[in-house]
């Protein structure tokens, strides 16, 4: 007895809606949440880790909080000789009020900080068509972010010319000197660890040699110690009579510091460049910058961009050390209120912080948050 | 020229030097060329003319060499000893002259080196706009006439990674062929695809060939060898071990190791 083994198919089949539990939310809860015992047990235990907090917070933060007042009577129980009942407890936000100008711009005089707000305006309002890609004339938008905006700038801030009173810079504080010195941590330390990131893999023994021992030095070497050496060590080497600002001191040393940093994000990514894409360069008869500007460097940025962002993030936060030479950036003016008598409760510090930590987020948040549009975005992925 | 009616390798030098032939006929010339990596003389005693005009197979068994050899014509790899003559040009440390060979030098690799974060428009037009310093429409309407002669107009916005690998090779064909060059060097280009890519780019290829591209190519495709090449090349350990017409060297191979390889690969 024969048999046909053979088959064919003789109408293709349709796609089918998927079944009515693959769909909905008690679907999702359940791949989600309770997909099986343990992750059950997870999902219930982080319920109630946020039931156990959020409340407590939000009525600290929001429900108790005193919102306005004029000294610290506001912000303290009877028993502290204030006007809020024994027991209370909620942030004082009346001293975030209060010393709210403080925050921003340290001593700074009160006359002239319209000058650090019109920075700030310049400053936002070439920083964000600069982030946005579909407005055009990024060329001239780069030019005038980089290169008109930190001249303009440190005209406006410093002062003493065109009949603008000079305020040095030990006057300035609170976030101002927060952004100021992130801004030229950041511009400065991309570029420059590029180069030092190329110098180390560099075939020139010599150039390579001078990189991996700046880079060896400055990442062996805490942060607070190179600031201290900028501010303490420095005049001693100087010849009498020469001295640089303190402030500068600080952001050359941000700026070093960072770029040992960022040299060693950029090198991981350009040893993750496969060495095809050098030799279809070199193939093509491109120069080495062209080779490294056009070809590897666009892909080894790209790869790297959550380290740079990393270090970016790190070295914001880490401009809260410049305390030890005596520059108050946000935290440290934050800090500095503490011990102002006038506003002197159980609740200020803690009201301070949180407000210092809520800004230092926000920013640390926008640069995590664009990072990752920008990797989406130059994602042209389909990697084989 | 008599190249294609050569036996073997002595009696085309015979032949040239009955010829009186002018240096700029002769596209690529290597005299006792040698090369070692570390220790390793992975080259031993190179020589090799090539005129212009004549398409080379070469080919051999794996680690024969063949690769290192085609990538020392434009100094992907540095040769110790002997000389390198491209286009009248001697490959030595001076890197003008490195990048002047490589500008009259397309090379197609095995795993295409198309560059991920550019279309395959701008993948053709970067090397004109920047090292020959074409006005970029003008490169641009130059990629498009070779995108087209590779067949593949439709994909230029798209991105290597979106293509299959056959058309991403006849990109990378493209794209060497946007700098004009004078001499195409093809290291393995089919030994990375899907049977069904290989035909594609090898009708490329044939087509260059036919227009009488100088061409040097590693494969193990004997069709494409056949079909086009004026000598084949067949090297071991480091070495040219026979070299011949396509028609003698694969009916009538002489050496002991050209037969083995030969039965091997053709069965």
């Amino acid at each position: 007895m024969s048999q046909d083994i053979g088959y064919v198919r003789t109408e293709m089949a349709l796609p089918q809606p998927a079944p009515l539990r693959e769909r909905g939310p008690l679907a999702w809860m359940r791949k989600n949440l309770f997909a099986n015992p343990f992750d059950s047990v997870l999902s219930i235990v982080g319920f109630f880790i946020v039931a156990m907090i959020v409340p407590p917070l939000f009525n600290w933060a929001i429900v108790n909080a005193q919102w306005t007042g004029t000294d610290r009577t506001f912000c303290a129980t009877v028993a502290q000789g204030g006007i809020q009942p024994d027991g209370w407890s909620g942030a004082c936000w009346a001293f975030v009020k209060a010393k709210f100008g403080q925050f921003m711009f340290g001593r700074y005089p009160l006359d002239e900080r319209w000058r650090v707000i019109l920075v700030a305006i310049m400053f936002v309002a070439l920083l964000v068509p600069l982030l946005v890609p579909r407005i055009p004339r990024k060329g001239l938008n780069s030019v005038l972010f980089f290169l008109v905006l930190p001249v303009v700038s440190y005209f406006l801030l410093i002062g003493g010319v065109f009949g603008l009173p000079h305020v040095e810079t030990p006057l300035w504080g609170g976030l101002l000197v927060t952004l100021t010195l992130s801004f030229v941590g950041i511009v400065v330390s991309l570029p420059f660890g590029i180069l030092l990131a190329l110098g180390r893999r560099s075939k020139m023994p010599v150039v390579k040699m001078l990189c991996v021992i700046f880079i060896e030095t400055v990442r062996g070497v805490p942060l607070i110690t190179v600031l201290f050496m900028a501010s303490v060590m420095l005049p001693l080497f100087l010849p009498a009579g020469v001295s640089f600002d303190k402030f500068l001191r600080a952001l050359i040393g941000v700026s070093l510091f960072a770029s040992a940093y960022m040299a060693e994000v950029v090198r991981g990514g350009l040893q993750a460049i496969p060495k095809g894409q050098y030799e279809g360069a070199d193939s093509l008869g491109l120069s080495y910058w062209q080779k490294m500007g056009l070809i590897v460097l666009p892909q080894a940025l790209k790869l790297v961009i959550p380290g740079i962002v990393n270090t970016f993030i790190g070295m914001f936060k880490d401009t809260s050390l410049v305390y030890i030479i005596s520059m108050f950036d946000l935290l440290g003016v934050v800090r500095q209120n503490f011990s102002d008598a006038a506003w002197a409760s159980p609740q200020t510090p803690a009201s301070g912080l949180v407000f210092a930590a809520l800004v230092f987020w926000i920013f640390c948040f926008g640069m995590s948050r664009y990072s990752i549009f920008m990797e989406r975005r130059l994602d042209t992925g389909h990697k084989r | 020229m008599a190249i294609e009616n050569a036996v073997s390798a002595d009696e085309i030098k015979v032949d040239r030097a009955k010829m009186h032939i002018s240096d700029t006929d002769v596209a690529i010339d290597i005299v006792g060329m040698h090369k070692w990596y570390g220790e390793f003389n992975v080259l031993k005693d190179i020589n090799l003319r090539v005129m212009r005009g004549e398409r080379i197979v070469i080919c051999g068994p794996s680690g024969s060499g063949k690769s290192t050899m085609i990538r020392c014509i434009n100094r992907l790899e540095e040769h110790q000893k002997g000389k390198i003559i491209v286009d009248g040009k001697e490959l030595t440390n001076d890197l003008k002259k490195i990048d002047e060979v490589r500008r009259e030098v397309g090379m197609v690799f095995q795993h295409f080196n198309l560059f991920p974060h550019l279309t395959i428009l701008e993948n053709c037009t970067l090397a004109p706009i920047w090292v020959r310093k074409t006005p970029k429409k003008q490169a641009e309407e130059q990629a498009m006439h070779f995108l087209r002669r590779v067949k593949i107009p439709e994909q230029a916005n798209k991105y290597p990674g979106q293509l299959s690998g056959g058309q991403q090779q006849r990109v990378a064909i493209a794209r060497s062929l946007c700098m004009n060059p004078r001499i195409m060097l093809f290291d393995e280009p089919t030994s990375a695809l899907d049977p069904e890519m290989i035909k594609e780019v090898l009708e490329t290829m044939v087509g260059l060939a036919e227009e009488g591209m100088t061409m040097l190519c590693v494969t193990h495709e004997m069709g494409f060898a056949r079909k086009v090449a004026n000598r084949v090349i067949f090297m071991d350990q480091g070495q040219i071990v026979e070299e011949n017409t396509p028609g003698e060297f694969f009916d009538n191979p002489r050496h002991e190791r050209t037969k083995l390889f030969l039965s091997q690969i053709l069965h």
